[in-house]
């Protein structure tokens, strides 16, 4: 085979790998619990509606939240069963706060819903997609992306390279690593489906070298399979590696900068077990309902396990025996993982290791030293970024400074405050400057709404007025040709008639009117002597019989509000 | 000595130098005033300054007719942007005007809405929807919170309710003061 | 309170670094020692008890963890500059204000460890250079390592000093092209005298080796990257080579200027302060490249004993321009500037 060239990200680390702790023991299922917590809200994108109700009876990989537009992604039963409730539940995230959720209390019988395999090959791109956005099929790496917004040839309509990510370079998990090595033709089949849907001349699937197993066992599937165009190719293990753009630089050499599409590039990066789901979601039909989990840490025996998607995370970490030292839970690795609020939060799709952790396993950190600008940050970081100034404004909270030094560039990996020596948690100053600057973002959107929604309302009460002295006007015009009928003179106000009679337009109705002044100050004066009797004015175009209803409620209203002022006078100022 | 101050002295010219032209080059071309300050007041709405919006107190304070502090939703944090942006003296909100609270959203109950539609007569950004005699809801992410519904409404039937953090909204903390409080 | 990730950190910490640092002064020390006596030994234990009484007063009127900060070591190794680059028969009083000033002024009332731009060592030098020229150029003569006879230099109420002490080479070259006859030249002097040993002054050239030893153990250690050390030798070398060719009578060759007065030094441990220096590689190299120039014009046209500490103060002056235009690229960003250089 002939040997590829491989490219290099500058920065990274090398930290310790615990990795064989849980990749002797093969893939096991988690039995499933008395109770699943689906989350509604599992992917990048909007929130999925609930299809289903309290009291439904599901069956296995039914839809129960439909995508929310394009940009999300559906999310199904994991078993059959009966929805116990559609309420908010403890959300696997940091925060500890809780969001919609679908309570399945399982049957037992695990009865699939009719699937089928997708006959993928004859669809068009744009319904393959919609099949993989009703699948649920989302990155699962961690990220949750919905895959379908990803499966796209691009703007030259074929990529050069589709790289596929079994680096796994987090320490301690190894669900890609077991899935490589037991499943690796579900892997290779999925990629060559993905390169065919984006028309790759080539498919690169990039595992770090200490995964020897598994890269055997892919060439082995690739052989086997006889799949064109996939190269398996070891790449040096150095965290992040398994970072989507630093594993796309190595493996090609292009790096994809922040906020770019890497289809633009003509390269696409997909997660192994991603391409294991296309191939389950097209091939057999089978929508995402359960993921492999390390269960690794300070737990007796860590292994990874098949685990149904709202499986509580305890019920799995008690497969592996937790210590009794344990103090946390972590979803995801040791270095870009989050802490979760209970160990009672449920498995979701980006559940790609539940780690188990103790003072002992993870001590907490010395007391955090002034940065001495020694610079070993801004070595190890893998986007090339000058982390010490990043902390420098963001600390200090000026954020658009910090924006200057790509921020948002960072990837949040975590090199950089693994290395220094002041011990400076340079992450969480990231995390707190980005979350901070999200919210004044949306903030400033927010104001740019309300003052926009603010003067188009100026400008249609402005409109209105001027329709509605238009049409004072035309009555006026007759009253004053009634009045003049009558020879009854100076009955009417003078100025106000004639303010309005000399505007008059033909169509009462029309909204553009020539003379906007007047007809302003025609209603002004219309208005004052007929306050009493105003109508509300945004309610156009109201039938006769929905004015009746108006006035009757209008009545009702009024003595609505003479007992409410009887009973709270100090309100009514 | 001389000879070091002297090297000291070019130095400092050569800096200044660079520094001017750092300042000239990079200076950008300015909106007109008003957008400016509007630019800075929260599009609430809400007429507590005295003026009947953002923009009216905006002109107001770009005529130098009202005070920069009168703006209870701006808060603290809004007067000193404009006592930035217009290079005057910092002041503590003015207590006639209000206090500053934190944001929250009107709220309809529906069971007791007569569907009067005087709340959407009264709401500035047009948040409410609904007919006359219907029941009538609020687009949460519309309103700004003014308040300016509540008194209209003749059963009283709105209410404000605090906005709620969601894990898409909610926001990591400043990391020193976790050390604090832990401490 | 439970952090957040990464949970794991590699173990390294300030004080780490600044043992290494410490560490990497040893082999140019033992050179010192063995050719201008244990002197120096004395004014480093009384620069590092001042720098650590300095540290401790400052810490707890600034109300920061005393033992934290204290046992970060970086004091010492200002107060090991500072003794360092002071003459070892200084009085004992200089050497102990110098440290205090560099530590109480230039670090804390700059906001402590990490926040100040100038070298505190580098800022005391210059303060007592203007202060005390006399007593700041009086170096004891080489291999006169008597250690009664410089303890009563250091502590004695009277200091007889003219039997121990010689100009240093940097001097001596500059007097006699200044006093000497018109015929004197560098090579001349240079080659006749006692002073200026085999490349950089006698003695002056074996700390220097010591230190350049050391500096090159930090690079490897990865304490300091190749970049300042590079740019000050090669600038300085360059400087000299050419000012040399152009005429060798006047101006003294590359290698004499980096191996005598305080050039290895600085190249190593004094410009590669973090703190106070660039951080960018493209800055660090401006950096030191000007330390280099200054340090020469200075010690070739100026009156002092030495350039670098003006030179460095200069230097750091200019240190948040030169990081301000030379960031490097980011990842993914190095097309958008070549684009962005090549459009309008
Ligand atoms: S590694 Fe730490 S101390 Fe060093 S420059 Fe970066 S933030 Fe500062
Ligand atoms: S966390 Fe961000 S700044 Fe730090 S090393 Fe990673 S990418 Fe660079
Ligand atoms: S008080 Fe209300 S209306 Fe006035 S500027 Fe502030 S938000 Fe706008
Ligand atoms: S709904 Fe009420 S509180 Fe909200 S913006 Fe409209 S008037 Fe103001
Ligand atoms: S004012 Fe009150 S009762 Fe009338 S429509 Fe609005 S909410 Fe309903």
């Amino acid at each position: 085979m002939m040997l590829k060239k491989l490219f290099a990200f500058n920065g990274g680390v090398k930290p310790d790998y615990h990795k064989g702790e849980s990749n002797h023991l093969p893939i096991a299922a988690a039995p499933l619990p008395a109770e699943l917590v689906i989350p509604l809200h599992q992917s990048i994108g909007g929130v999925p509606h609930p299809l289903v109700h309290a009291g439904d009876c599901v069956r296995k990989g039914q839809l129960i939240g439909g995508p929310d537009g394009n940009v999300s992604s559906a999310v199904h039963a994991s078993t059959s069963g009966t929805v116990k409730a559609v309420e908010p539940r403890l959300m696997p995230h940091t925060s500890g706060l809780s969001a919609p959720c679908v309570v399945i209390e399982p049957d037992g019988r695990d009865e699939w819903i009719e699937h089928a395999p997708v006959p993928w090959r004859s669809m068009s791109p744009g319904e393959v997609r919609d099949a993989l956005r009703d699948a649920g099929v989302v990155g699962l790496g961690g990220a949750v992306f919905p895959s379908h917004l990803k499966v796209n040839p691009g703007k030259l309509g074929h990529l050069d390279t589709l790289v596929i990510n079994g680096a796994e370079c987090e320490p301690f998990i190894t669900c890609d690593d077991m899935q490589m090595r037991e499943r690796p033709e579900g892997i290779v089949k999925g990629a060559a489906i993905l390169r065919d849907l984006t028309q790759a001349k080539q498919v690169l699937v990039g595992i770090e070298d200490n995964k020897p197993e598994a890269v055997a066992a892919m060439r082995a599937a690739v052989e086997r399979l006889k799949a064109e165009r996939i190269e398996i190719v070891a790449v040096p293990t150095r965290y992040p590696a398994g970072g989507a753009k630093q594993l796309i630089r190595v493996l090609t050499g292009i790096e994809v900068p922040h906020g770019k599409r890497s289809t633009d590039y003509g390269v696409q990066c997909f997660n192994t077990g991603t391409a294991y789901a296309v191939w389950e979601a097209l091939e057999l039909g089978r929508p995402l309902i359960s993921r492999i989990v390390t269960v690794a840490g300070n737990v007796e025996t860590a292994r990874n396990y098949e685990v149904h998607f709202g499986t509580p995370m305890q019920d799995v970490i008690a497969l592996a025996k937790a210590k009794p030292d344990s103090d946390r839970v972590i979803m995801g690795g040791p270095m870009m993982g989050y802490r979760m609020p209970s160990a009672a939060v449920p498995v979701v799709k980006a559940t790609n290791c539940i780690l188990v952790g103790s003072k002992a396993l993870f001590p907490p950190p010395p007391p955090e030293m002034p940065c001495i600008r020694c610079g070993e940050c801004a070595l190890a970081c893998p986007v090339d970024l000058q982390p010490f100034e990043m902390y420098w404004f963001s600390r200090a909270k000026i954020f658009g400074k910090a924006q200057e030094y790509h921020l948002f560039d960072c990837i949040e990996c975590g090199c950089c405050a693994y290395v220094c020596p002041s011990r400076i948690p340079l992450v969480d100053y990231y995390r707190f400057a980005k979350s901070e600057i999200w919210a004044r973002e949306n903030e400033k959107t927010a104001a740019d709404t309300a003052r926009e929604r603010y003067e188009f309302r100026l400008a249609r009460e402005e409109r209105e007025k001027a329709e509605k002295a238009a049409k004072l006007a035309a009555k006026a015009t007759e009253t004053k040709a009634k009045l003049a009928a009558q020879a009854a003179a100076a009955a009417a106000a003078p100025a106000d008639a004639e303010a309005a009679g000399a505007a008059v337009p033909p169509e009462p109705t029309s909204t553009a009117t020539n003379d906007p002044k007047a007809l302003i100050a025609a209603a002004m004066a219309r208005a004052q002597a007929q306050k009493a009797v105003v109508h509300p004015e945004n309610v156009e175009q109201i039938s006769p019989e929905k004015q009746a209803e108006i006035a009757e409620i209008e009545a009702r209203r009024a003595k609505l509000r003479e007992v409410a002022k009887a009973a709270q006078p100090q309100e009514d100022q | 000595m001389i000879e070091a101050v002297l090297v000291m002295a070019l130095g400092a010219v050569v800096l200044g130098a660079a520094l001017g032209y750092a300042a000239v080059r990079f200076k950008v071309e300015g909106d007109p005033l008003v957008e400016k300050i509007d630019a800075i007041l929260p599009q609430t709405q809400c007429g507590q300054c005295g003026y009947p919006g953002c923009k009216p107190y905006a002109q107001a304070i770009a005529k130098g007719e009202a005070e920069i502090n009168c703006c209870p939703p701006g808060g603290e944090e809004g007067i000193r942007k404009l006592a930035d942006l217009l290079g005057r003296e910092f002041k503590p909100l003015s207590a006639e005007h209000g206090v500053e609270k934190p944001k929250r959203v009107a709220f309809i109950d529906e069971q007791t809405c007569i569907g009067c539609t005087l709340c959407i007569q009264a709401c500035p950004v047009d948040a409410i929807v609904g007919a006359a005699k219907q029941m009538h809801t609020i687009v949460a992410v519309q309103c700004t919170g003014c308040e300016l519904c509540l008194p209209p409404c003749p059963v009283d039937c709105i209410s404000m309710v605090p906005i709620s953090e969601t894990v898409e909204t909610w926001k990591w903390t400043y990391p020193i003061f976790e050390v604090k409080r832990a401490a | 309170m439970i952090n957040n990730s990464p949970y794991f950190r590699q173990p390294a910490s300030v004080r780490g670094v600044m043992l290494k640092v410490l560490a990497a002064l040893l082999p140019g020390l033992a050179a010192y020692v063995w050719f201008f006596g244990a002197a120096i030994l004395v004014q480093l234990a009384l620069c590092s008890a001042a720098a650590l009484a300095g540290e401790w007063a400052m810490l707890a009127i600034r109300k920061k963890p005393v033992w934290l900060f204290l046992s970060d070591g970086s004091a010492v190794v200002t107060a090991w500059l500072v003794a360092l680059t002071f003459p070892p028969i200084a009085p004992w009083w200089l050497g102990i204000m110098a440290t205090l000033f560099a530590i109480v002024v230039v670090k804390h009332l700059y906001g402590g460890l990490g926040q100040n731009p100038f070298n505190p060592a580098m800022a005391a030098y210059c303060l007592m250079i203007v202060a005390y020229p006399q007593i700041m150029s009086q170096w004891p003569a080489v291999g006169f390592t008597d250690f009664s006879t410089q303890l009563t230099a250091i502590f004695g109420p009277d200091r007889h000093l003219d039997a121990i002490t010689m100009a240093t080479p940097l001097d001596a070259l500059r007097t006699q092209l200044h006093t000497a006859d018109a015929r004197a030249t560098v090579a001349g002097i240079l080659g006749s005298h006692a002073t200026f040993g085999n490349i950089g002054g006698k003695g002056w050239e074996w700390v220097a080796l010591g230190y350049l030893i050391g500096g090159v153990w930090l690079v490897r250690q990865r304490i300091i990257t190749w970049h300042i050390p590079t740019a000050f030798l090669a600038t300085l070398a360059a400087i000299a080579t050419i000012a040399s060719l152009a005429n060798p009578a006047v101006f003294a060759g590359p290698v004499f200027q980096a191996f005598t007065g305080g050039a290895m030094l600085c190249a190593f441990f004094i410009a590669t302060d973090p703190v106070s220096g660039a951080t960018t590689p493209r800055g660090k190299l401006i950096f030191a490249a000007g330390i280099a120039l200054l340090t020469w014009i200075i010690r070739t046209f100026g009156a002092y004993p030495d350039g670098i500490a003006f030179a460095t103060l200069l230097m750091n002056l200019c240190v948040p321009l030169i990081d301000m235009h030379t960031q490097p690229p980011v990842f993914g960003h190095k097309k958008d500037e070549e684009e962005d250089k090549k459009g309008p």
